[in-house]
């Protein structure tokens, strides 16, 4: 499915700055993998999803998905089949365009229409009904800019948006961190359910412990530009969050330094 | 009113306004669309007057409208292609297309810094032809023809595919980035789309005042967003056609100033200025009132405090 060899990527290289982010990194996920991702601050998690989604080019190693290789394809090209959510809410919509007008962007360019085709009744009916999963009653709003919508609302309907048409691959960058804890259960309880139903492919950076063990069937965990860590099956069921400490302890020679999981 | 007002005066007013509305169209798509200050509005306007006055002159009117149009757009796609490609800062990518315009539209003049089309069909002659009716008010039909199709052009594509995209890419750069729009192709349509706008008006007015000259368009860019924030702040920024029609309708509104000026016998030669303040007043306007709130509030909150400072002493 998505297959990551050799990666390399140096920031900065040859300046006093100069970051090895991601150095020899590794990783291979099957069809309908649901993996999550921990990792102590600046171990490349991010970095990582740059790389796959096309940020940047790649110092070295190669990004192959469902066979193709991706590694020189243009970010927007492959957009069009990876998802992706930030941890910004505010990022992922256009604020002054309503959610109608937002939806059918993503809707009118997945769906390999002609660049003249406009959204008809039958697509205002099925965003009314994608809308109405969601329960946030924005199916009334579809007017509405989505500037007016509160953080989780717009996190919500960008999840609705990146899987609108089922993405080949879906990156979660933290995209529930910036939301309170009711509604970041919500947009999550929504994820799962999107992702479970249609078995997407998914990576999902997280700094809840507990999230990275309970979502999905895969734990990553990340250490200075490497994954040090890859539990799965077996291993991962019944791991408690101790556990998994200790063994990052002893994979990577220290204790996981990330403020933000000590805090939650 | 009537009296001082002429019909004459106001029709003169309403042609200006509507051939003036195309440019604060175009204006629209890159300041209040694309959320691009595109400074080689006054060069494309201009090179949309010389390819018309060339054209004219040589006995094709309506060619000379399309290759005006086509001219437009070529400009803006240089522009575009500045500071997507190449990476320049747009509001510099302008400026560098502007200069380079200059001495592009003294080469379409043949390098005299005007040129006079009497004596030649314009499109406005040939729609008015004998009819008399046509004769006296066949300018107002014809452009208000135009300008109502392009209204509704523009509402129409800026709700397809394309449209929605080039929305996008001016309202959230980073949503663009993480959906599949490629803003390299949504700036450049909406730059090459903004100035054939541009360029359709320089062509009309050049047809329309028999004459082309090199500094017809200084200042244009400051003009049109007069109208075009006039019309905004008027009709409001709710549906897109409304929009559309206040942007019309605030380039007309600007040219009524203007007629009021003249026969108040305000010098020509203050307009640019007046323009240049009208701008200025009219964008900053939300954030003056901001600050007169401010200071209403810290005044309001002083007073009371020194009254309690009486009650307590």
């Amino acid at each position: 499915m998505l297959s990551l060899s050799h990666i390399y990527k140096t920031f900065n290289a040859g300046t006093i700055h100069e970051k090895k982010a991601l150095q020899d990194l590794n990783l291979h996920l099957s069809s309908g993998d649901f993996a999550t991702i921990v990792g102590s601050n600046g171990a490349g998690k991010s970095t990582l999803f740059n790389a796959i989604s096309g940020s940047f080019l790649l110092d070295s190693g190669s990004v192959v998905l469902e066979g193709e290789d991706i590694t020189f394809l243009q970010e927007h090209k492959r957009s069009k089949f990876i998802g992706r959510l930030f941890q910004d809410p505010l990022m992922g919509t256009a604020p002054h365009m309503s959610i109608e007008e937002n939806l059918s962007v993503s809707y009118l360019r997945a769906s390999h229409s002609s660049l003249f085709s406009r959204v008809k009744k039958k697509d205002r009916e099925f965003f009314r009904e994608q809308l109405s999963l969601l329960e946030m009653g924005l199916e009334d709003r579809m007017n509405h800019p989505v500037g007016l919508l509160s953080g989780g609302q717009r996190q919500a309907l960008t999840l609705l948006m990146a899987t609108m048409v089922t993405p080949k691959l879906l990156l979660l960058d933290e995209h529930t961190a910036a939301l309170d804890p009711k509604t970041a259960d919500k947009v999550l309880e929504l994820t799962r359910n999107i992702v479970e139903e249609r078995k997407i492919t998914c990576l999902m950076i997280t700094h809840n412990m507990h999230q990275a063990l309970e979502l999905g069937n895969r734990t990553l965990m990340m250490d200075q530009g490497n994954i040090v860590l890859d539990l799965f099956g077996q291993e991962r069921e019944g791991l408690s969050v101790d556990k998994l400490l200790e063994l990052f302890m002893a994979k990577a020679g220290k204790a996981l330094d990330n403020d933000r999981i000590l805090l939650s | 009113m009537s009296g001082f007002l002429t019909v004459g005066i106001m029709k003169t007013a309403v042609e200006l306004g509507l051939i003036y509305a195309l440019v604060a169209m175009a204006l629209f798509i890159s300041y209040s669309i694309l959320n691009i200050a595109d400074l080689s509005t006054d060069g494309s306007y201009t090179l949309g007057t010389a390819v018309s006055a060339v054209f004219t002159i040589s006995g094709h009117p309506i060619l000379g409208i399309f290759m005006a149009m086509l001219s437009g757009s070529l400009s803006g796609f240089v522009t575009a292609f500045l500071q997507t490609t190449l990476g320049i800062e747009s509001i510099l990518a302008g400026i560098i297309v502007n200069t380079g315009l200059y001495t592009v539209n003294l080469a379409v003049m043949g390098f005299s810094s005007n040129l006079s089309i009497f004596g030649t069909d314009t499109i406005f002659t040939l729609f008015a032809g004998d009819n008399a009716f046509l004769n006296e008010w066949g300018v107002v039909i014809l452009l208000s023809i135009i300008v109502l199709l392009l209204c509704f052009f523009l509402k129409w594509f800026f709700k397809t595919g394309l449209g929605l995209s080039i929305r996008a890419t001016g309202d959230s750069p980073a949503m663009v980035r993480a959906s599949s729009i490629n803003p390299t192709f949504t700036i450049t349509v909406g730059l090459c789309l903004s100035n054939a706008l541009t360029g359709l008006s320089g062509s009309l007015i050049a047809q329309y005042n028999k004459t082309a000259d090199i500094n017809l368009g200084t200042g244009m860019v400051t003009v049109a967003l007069a109208s075009l924030v006039i019309g905004e702040s008027i009709f409001g920024k709710k549906k897109l056609i409304l929009r559309l029609l206040g942007v019309v309708f605030g380039s007309l509104l600007y040219r009524s100033i203007i007629a009021l000026a003249l026969r108040l016998k305000v010098p020509t030669e203050a307009f640019k200025l007046v323009s240049a303040c009208i701008v200025a007043l009219a964008i900053s306007s939300t954030k003056v009132k901001e600050l007169l709130q401010y200071s209403r509030l810290r005044r309001n909150a002083m007073e009371r405090q020194k009254k309690e400072g009486e009650k307590h002493a």
